[in-house]
């Protein structure tokens, strides 16, 4: 995997079961967000293979993309919309109802008087959970975050967390990506650390890992 | 189909609530269009130039609108977004091009209406079926390139000028084509019905020719690194 000539991933090899919560770290420029946007089906593989949730990621992409969430540093939001247009939108484009969207503002928290605000206008804590509530109304069965605590405060990264906890509970896969200089909450299932390209560190708590396809991505270095 | 109308269906709400078109884009080609008049000063000379500066207007307003409609999708990563939200991206394609071909239809017809006031361009009965159809196709080409090259731009440094000058080149053809028909269809004694029925024929194919491109196109655009 290449950008601009240099390769952005250069030998990660590592095995993500369904339903568990990992945390990918590392510095800036060692590929994080790269690999999260592969896993999403948004850049394309250039070498070795990787599958998601059972899907080839050189031949499948389109397929991987539809059960795929990905929130990365921006929220993807439209300012002039709504945060329940915003949400409604997304439904709309994945076949889900009026229900399901009430349900996802009601489960990560946006109020109706928030909901009735306009993007632009609101806080990042609140633009960020509004850009939450359109992964869970696509019933995205794999989460992948690129740094989803920046701009939040404690308060609000405690709810994130929740959140993503409850993800994991209800069956889906969550990978979020965090600064090298952020704490690690006690509470991450299992830790990979990437420097330079490659899986530096994998550290996994052998407990709560269901069995199933998730995602498997090898690169030859 | 659902998604391409949800998609435009989006792009025009946020254009009814910030009125780009109203306040910015139809001032805008109708200064160009009085400039024009007091810039030749001839009537003769206005009339018989008045479709093609009517087209002119459109390219200019063109290149502001295809602008704001990608503005929408960067400013927050929003395209990102919108493309892992749909099993086809051409969708994505077809939804923005849907919506930028009714703000310009809506332009146009207010140009034409400009041009008959102003220029004191005439349309008879025969010449009204020409216009439409020329309005249509002329706009659906307009529209499509527009959403191809906003997307080829769309993440790069520098958009607003590259835009007019990877995208003026492609769209010679269409304003020579909408230009033509459009002087038929006010009577021009330069050019006849079935000239003007010829190009707008012409414009059609340009149409379908960009509406391919741009359904096979667009994804491989939309998702390249940057």
């Amino acid at each position: 995997m290449a950008l601009g000539g240099f390769p952005a991933l250069a030998g990660v090899d590592v095995l993500v079961r369904s339903g568990e919560l990992v945390a990918l770290r590392g510095a800036n420029g060692t590929g994080k967000s790269t690999l999260l946007r592969l896993c999403a089906g948004l850049t394309p593989l250039t070498r070795g293979s990787a599958s998601v949730l059972g899907l080839d990621l050189a031949t499948q992409r389109d397929a991987v993309r539809s059960m795929v969430g990905l929130l990365g540093h921006d929220n993807g939001l439209y300012a002039d919309l709504t945060a329940r247009e915003n949400v409604q939108f997304v439904a709309q484009l994945v076949g889900a109802g009026p229900s399901d969207v009430d349900a996802a503002l009601v489960r990560l928290g946006v109020d109706a008087r928030v909901a009735a605000t306009r993007a632009g206008a609101l806080s990042a804590g609140q633009r960020r959970r509004t850009a939450l509530a359109s992964l869970v109304v696509r019933r995205a069965r794999l989460w992948l975050l690129d740094e989803p605590h920046a701009g939040l405060d404690s308060t609000a990264r405690s709810e994130l967390d929740g959140i993503l906890r409850e993800a994991t509970r209800s069956g889906a896969t969550v990978v979020y990506t965090t600064h090298e200089s952020d704490a690690i909450g006690a509470h991450i299932p299992r830790t990979i650390t990437l420097a330079n390209g490659v899986v530096a560190r994998d550290i996994a708590a052998r407990v709560g890992i269901a069995q199933s396809e998730g995602v498997q991505s090898e690169q030859p270095r | 189909m659902n998604t391409v109308f949800a998609i435009a269906r989006k792009d025009l709400v946020i254009e009814w609530r910030t009125r780009t078109l109203l306040a910015r884009v139809v001032p805008f080609a109708l200064l160009v269009l009085v400039l024009f008049a007091v810039a030749l000063d001839s009537e003769p000379l206005i009339l018989r130039a008045a479709a093609g500066l009517v087209w002119l207007a459109m390219l200019f307003a063109t290149m502001l609108m295809v602008q704001r409609s990608f503005d929408l999708e960067t400013v927050d990563s929003a395209l990102d977004a919108l493309i892992g939200f749909v099993s086809s991206p051409s969708r994505v394609f077809f939804g923005k091009a849907l919506a930028l071909f009714v703000q310009l239809f809506a332009l146009a017809v207010v140009l034409v209406c400009a041009a008959v006031v102003l220029y004191g361009a005439r349309i008879d009965g025969s010449g009204v079926v020409l216009l439409v159809t020329v309005l249509v196709t002329a706009t659906l080409g307009l529209a499509l390139v527009g959403t191809l090259y906003g997307v080829v731009v769309a993440n790069l440094n520098g958009r607003d000028s590259l835009l007019p000058l990877l995208a003026l080149p492609v769209l010679a053809p269409l304003l020579i084509g909408a230009a033509r028909a459009t002087e038929a269809a006010f009577g021009s004694d330069t050019i006849d019905m079935a000239n003007g029925w010829a190009w707008a024929a012409l414009l059609a194919v340009y149409a379908v020719v960009f509406g391919s491109a741009g359904a096979v196109a667009f994804a491989p655009l939309a998702q390249s690194d940057s």
